[in-house]
C-alpha cells in the first residue's frame, strides 16, 4: 500500500510548489460570515467588532494549512482567537486564604446564583471540602431564603439565612462570624439578583464585597443573555473585583455568545458552566468546546478538529529534527506516523473532505485501512526497542517471534519491514530538500510556522 | 411610566455608542455612516442580523429613491418601519366572561420571571375586578411554592399548591376545580421554567396543556410565555418551540427596566405573529405594564417620540 501512497505524497509536494498564504480578498469573504454568526450567536458587536480586527491582523500573509482551503484556514484563525480569548490561565476557584475562604456569587435576576451556590457547595464536598456553610444575604426575592436552605439541606450543606428583617450586609456579617465559629473551610454567599443599572444595589454589592473580603468573587451569567451581557458585566466588574464567571443554562441550545462577552470585558476566566437544573449538574469549562458553539459552522470546524486531533505537533516536529540531524526513520517512528493516521479517525473518510482529496486517485482513499494499520502497528509492538531502532539486526527467528507475538504471519512481518523501508528512502530524500515537515503538514500533522502562537 | 425604559437606554448609548439621536441632533449629512449607526443599533439592541439588514436594506432603498431628504425623514422611516412589525402584535389580554374560569397558563425557560410576572398579573387584573386564583404548578424547583405563597399574600390571591414533587398538571387540574367551586373568573397557572429543547419537559407541559382541556373543553385558555428581556436571539427558539408544544397565544417580556432593549421581539412578530401583552419593568408589583409597539420601538431607538 505505500507504494502508491509514497508516489502521491512526493507529487503532491511537488505539486504544491511555493507556499500558499492567506490574501486579503480570502481573509474578508469569510469574516464577513464569521461576523455574522458571531452575532447570530449574541456575542456583543463592539466584542465582535474587537475581534474581528484582531483576527484580520492575524491572518493577512498567514500560512495556510496545507489540509484546509483558505476559507477554512481563516475559521481555524478564527476558532484559535476565540479559544484564546474564552481560555486564559487559571480556571479554577482560588480559594486562597485563611480559612474560612469565601466565595461570593453576584449577578442579574434569574441567572442562577442560588441554585449555582448549592451545586459549588456540593462540587467542594466532592474536592473533600468537609466544612462549608451556605449564606443567604438575598431579603428581596419572595421565598429566596427558604430556597437556599432547601437545597443546602438535600445537600447535606449547612445554610445560614439569617433572621427576618436582618439586611443582606448584616447577614452577610454575621455569616462570616458563624463560619469562623464553626470551623468552615469555605462560606459561600449567595447574594440577590440585582441589575447592574441599579446604584442602591450595586452599591450594596460593594459593601458585601468589603465585609466578606472573598477570595472569589464570581459572576453569574446566564449564556442565553443578548447584547446586553456586555454592559452588565462591566458593571458590575467595576463595582466589584471579580475573579471568575459561571455560566448556567448550557444545557439549552444557545450558541452562548455571552460567554465571549463576558469574558472580554471582564479579562476573569470561565469557571464553570451549568448544565442543568440538578444541584449536580455543574462541570469544568472548555473554552476549545464553548468557541465552536458559538462559532457555529458545524462542517468546517468538525474537519479542522479533526485534522487537529491528529496533528501531534510535537511528535513530528521530534521526528522531523531527528531526520534532518540524520539519526534516521526508525521503526518507532514509523509506528508513530502509523498511529497517527489512525487517530485521524477514519482516515478514508477524513482524506474525501480535505481539499488533498483532489490530490488522490479516487481509490487511494481506500487504502488507508483502518484495521491495516493497527495490524501494522501490533508488528512494530511485538519488536524490541533495539529491533525497532536497528531493523537490520531481525533475522529469521527474530521474524518468527515477532509473527507470534503479535498473532500475524512472516510474510507480514516481512512486508512491513519492506515498506519501513520505502518509507525510509521517502524520508531520505524530502530530509535532503527540507520537505519533512511540509510532508508531516499535508497529512495533518501540525500546522505551518505561521500558526504557531 | 416609560422613563425608566429610556434612562436605561440612554445609558448603554452613552456607554457603546455616540447613537442616533446624537447623529440627528449632529446635523450630519445623509450618508452611508447614517445607515451603518442604524445597523449599530438596531445590532445592539438584540434586533438581530436578519431583521436588522430587512430594515437598513429597505432604507437604503429608500435613500436611494430620494424619498428621504434629510435626517428626521429617516429615523422617521426608520421607527414606521419597526413599529409596523410590531404593531400588528400589540393586542392586549382579552377576557372573555364565560365559559369560566379564564386560564392563564405561564411557561417559559428557567429564571424568565414567570412567578414574579403572576403575582404582578394577579394584582393588575383584580384590580380591574376580576377574582382569580394561583396554582402552584411547579411542583420542581427548590421553593417555588413558597415563593408563589408570597405574592398571593401580597396581593390577597388564594393559591392553590400541593408538596414538590406532586403532578404538576393534577395540581392545575386541582385549582380548576377549586375556581369553578368558588365561582371565580379565573386561574393564573405556574409552571416549572424548563428549557425548550429538552423534550421530555415539553411532553409534560403538553400534558398540562391537555388536562386543562380535559377539565373542561370549552376553557379559554391564554398560554401566555416569559421571556427574558435580556436574552438575545435565542428568545426566537424559545418562541418558536414553545409555540410548536402548545400553542402560545400571548408574550411577557420582563427585565426591561435595566438597558437591555428586548428588540429579538421584531423577529419573534415577523416570524410568529404571537401577541405581545405585557412588559416587565421591576420587580415590584405594579412594574407590569401593557406592551405598546410605538413606545418600545422609541425606548430601543434611544429617540423621543
Ligand atoms: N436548565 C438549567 N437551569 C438552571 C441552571 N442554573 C439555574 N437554573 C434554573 O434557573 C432558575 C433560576 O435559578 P436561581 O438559582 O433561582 O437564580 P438566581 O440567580 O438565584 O435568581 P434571583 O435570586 O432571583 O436573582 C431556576 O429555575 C433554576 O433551576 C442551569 O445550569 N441549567
Ligand atoms: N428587574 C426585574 N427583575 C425581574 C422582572 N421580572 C422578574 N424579575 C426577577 O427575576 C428573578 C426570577 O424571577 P422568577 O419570577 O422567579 O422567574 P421564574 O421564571 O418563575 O423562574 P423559575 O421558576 O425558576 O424558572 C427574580 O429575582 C425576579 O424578581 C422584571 O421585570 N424586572
Ligand atoms: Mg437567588
Ligand atoms: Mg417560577
Amino acid at each position: 500500500m505505500f507504494d502508491n501512497l509514497t508516489a502521491r505524497l512526493a507529487r503532491i509536494i511537488r505539486d504544491l510548489g511555493s507556499e500558499a498564504r492567506l490574501t486579503e480578498a480570502d481573509i474578508d469573504a469569510v469574516l464577513r460570515d464569521v461576523r455574522v454568526s458571531l452575532l447570530e450567536a449574541d456575542v456583543a458587536l463592539p466584542v465582535v467588532r474587537d475581534l474581528i480586527e484582531h483576527i484580520r491582523a492575524r491572518a493577512v500573509g498567514a500560512e495556510v494549512l496545507r489540509s484546509l482551503t483558505p476559507g477554512q484556514a481563516v475559521v481555524k484563525i478564527v476558532r484559535d482567537e476565540l479559544i484564546q480569548v474564552l481560555g486564559g490561565t487559571a480556571s479554577e476557584l482560588r480559594l486562597e486564604g485563611q480559612a474560612p475562604v469565601v466565595v461570593l456569587l453576584a449577578g442579574l435576576q434569574g441567572a442562577g446564583k442560588t441554585t449555582t451556590a448549592a451545586k459549588l457547595g456540593r462540587w467542594l464536598i466532592g474536592r473533600k471540602t468537609r466544612r462549608i456553610l451556605l449564606a443567604g444575604c438575598d431579603t428581596y426575592r419572595p421565598a429566596a431564603p427558604e430556597q437556599l436552605k432547601l437545597l443546602a439541606g438535600e445537600n447535606g450543606l449547612e445554610c445560614f439565612v439569617g433572621a427576618p428583617g436582618q439586611s443582606p450586609v448584616a447577614i452577610a456579617s454575621a455569616a462570616l462570624q458563624l463560619a469562623h465559629a464553626r470551623l468552615a473551610e469555605v462560606l459561600i454567599v449567595d447574594s440577590a439578583g440585582r441589575l447592574h443599572v441599579d446604584e442602591e444595589m450595586m452599591a450594596e454589592i460593594r459593601q458585601l464585597h468589603e465585609v466578606l473580603r472573598p477570595s472569589d468573587t464570581l459572576f453569574v451569567v446566564d449564556s442565553m443573555l443578548g447584547q446586553d451581557a456586555v454592559n452588565a458585566a462591566a458593571s458590575f466588574s467595576s463595582s466589584v473585583p471579580l475573579s471568575g464567571i459561571i455560566l448556567t443554562k448550557v444545557d439549552g441550545d444557545s450558541r452562548g455568545g455571552a460567554a465571549l462577552s463576558v469574558r472580554h470585558v471582564t479579562g476573569v476566566p470561565i469557571l464553570f458552566i451549568g448544565t442543568g437544573e440538578r444541584v449536580e449538574e455543574l462541570a469544568p469549562f472548555h473554552p476549545d468546546r464553548m468557541a465552536s458553539r458559538i462559532l457555529g459552522m458545524g462542517d468546517v470546524l468538525t474537519l479542522i478538529e479533526q485534522v487537529e486531533r491528529g496533528a501531534d505537533r510535537e511528535k513530528s516536529e521530534q521526528i522531523a529534527r531527528k531526520v534532518i540531524k540524520g539519526a534516521g526513520f526508525d521503526l518507532t517512528d514509523f509506528r508513530d506516523q502509523l498511529r497517527r493516521m489512525r487517530s485521524l479517525g477514519g482516515l478514508a473518510g477524513m482524506i474525501e473532505k480535505l481539499p488533498l482529496a483532489q490530490f488522490l486517485p479516487g481509490s487511494a482513499a481506500a487504502q488507508f485501512n483502518d484495521r491495516e494499520l493497527v495490524r501494522l502497528e501490533s508488528i512494530i509492538n511485538s519488536m524490541t526497542p533495539a529491533e525497532r531502532g536497528r531493523p537490520e539486526i531481525i533475522n529469521g527467528s527474530r521474524k518468527k517471534r515477532i509473527a507470534a507475538g503479535s498473532g500475524t504471519q512472516i510474510q507480514d512481518v516481512n512486508r512491513l519491514l519492506k515498506q519501513f523501508q520505502q518509507m525510509q528512502t521517502v524520508m531520505k530524500r524530502l530530509t535532503r530538500k527540507g520537505g519533512m515537515a511540509r510532508m508531516m503538514r499535508t497529512l495533518g500533522s501540525g500546522p505551518p510556522r505561521g500558526f504557531r502562537r | 411610566m416609560w422613563q425608566r425604559l429610556r434612562q436605561g437606554l440612554w445609558r448603554t448609548r452613552d456607554g457603546l455608542t455616540g447613537g442616533l439621536a446624537d447623529l440627528f441632533l449632529g446635523g450630519k449629512q445623509i450618508d452611508a455612516s447614517i445607515l451603518d449607526e442604524i445597523e449599530t443599533r438596531l445590532l445592539l439592541a438584540d434586533v438581530g442580523v436578519d431583521v436588522t439588514r430587512a430594515i437598513t436594506d429597505s432604507l437604503a432603498a429608500a435613500l436611494k429613491r430620494n424619498e428621504l431628504g434629510d435626517l428626521p425623514a429617516v429615523l422617521r422611516a426608520l421607527r414606521a418601519q419597526m413599529v409596523a412589525v410590531l404593531a400588528p402584535v400589540q393586542l392586549p389580554l382579552e377576557i372573555p366572561a364565560a365559559p369560566r374560569p379564564f386560564v392563564i397558563l405561564v411557561i417559559g425557560v428557567n429564571g424568565a420571571g414567570k412567578t414574579t410576572t403572576i403575582g404582578k398579573l394577579a394584582e393588575r387584573l383584580q384590580r380591574d375586578g376580576h377574582r382569580l386564583l394561583l396554582a402552584a404548578g411547579d411542583t420542581f424547583r427548590a421553593a417555588a411554592i413558597e415563593q408563589l405563597a408570597v405574592w398571593g399574600e401580597r396581593v390577597g390571591a388564594p393559591v392553590i399548591a400541593q408538596k414538590t414533587g406532586a403532578d404538576s398538571a393534577a395540581v392545575i387540574f386541582d385549582a380548576l376545580a377549586s375556581a369553578r367551586a368558588r365561582d371565580l373568573d379565573m386561574v393564573i397557572a405556574d409552571t416549572a421554567g424548563r428549557l425548550h429543547n429538552k423534550r421530555n419537559l415539553m411532553e409534560e407541559l403538553k400534558k398540562i396543556r391537555r388536562t386543562i382541556a380535559k377539565f373542561d373543553a370549552r376553557l379559554p385558555v391564554e398560554s401566555l410565555l416569559v421571556l427574558d428581556g435580556g436574552t438575545g436571539q435565542n428568545a426566537i427558539a424559545q418562541a418558536r418551540d414553545f409555540h410548536e408544544a402548545i400553542g402560545v397565544t400571548g408574550i411577557a417580556v420582563t427585565k426591561l427596566d435595566g438597558t437591555a432593549k428586548g428588540g429579538v421581539l421584531l423577529a419573534i412578530a415577523r416570524q410568529l405573529a404571537i401577541p405581545i401583552r405585557y412588559i416587565g419593568v421591576g420587580e415590584a408589583v405594579d412594574d407590569l405594564k401593557p406592551f405598546v409597539a410605538e413606545d418600545f420601538v422609541d425606548a430601543l431607538l434611544g429617540v423621543e417620540p
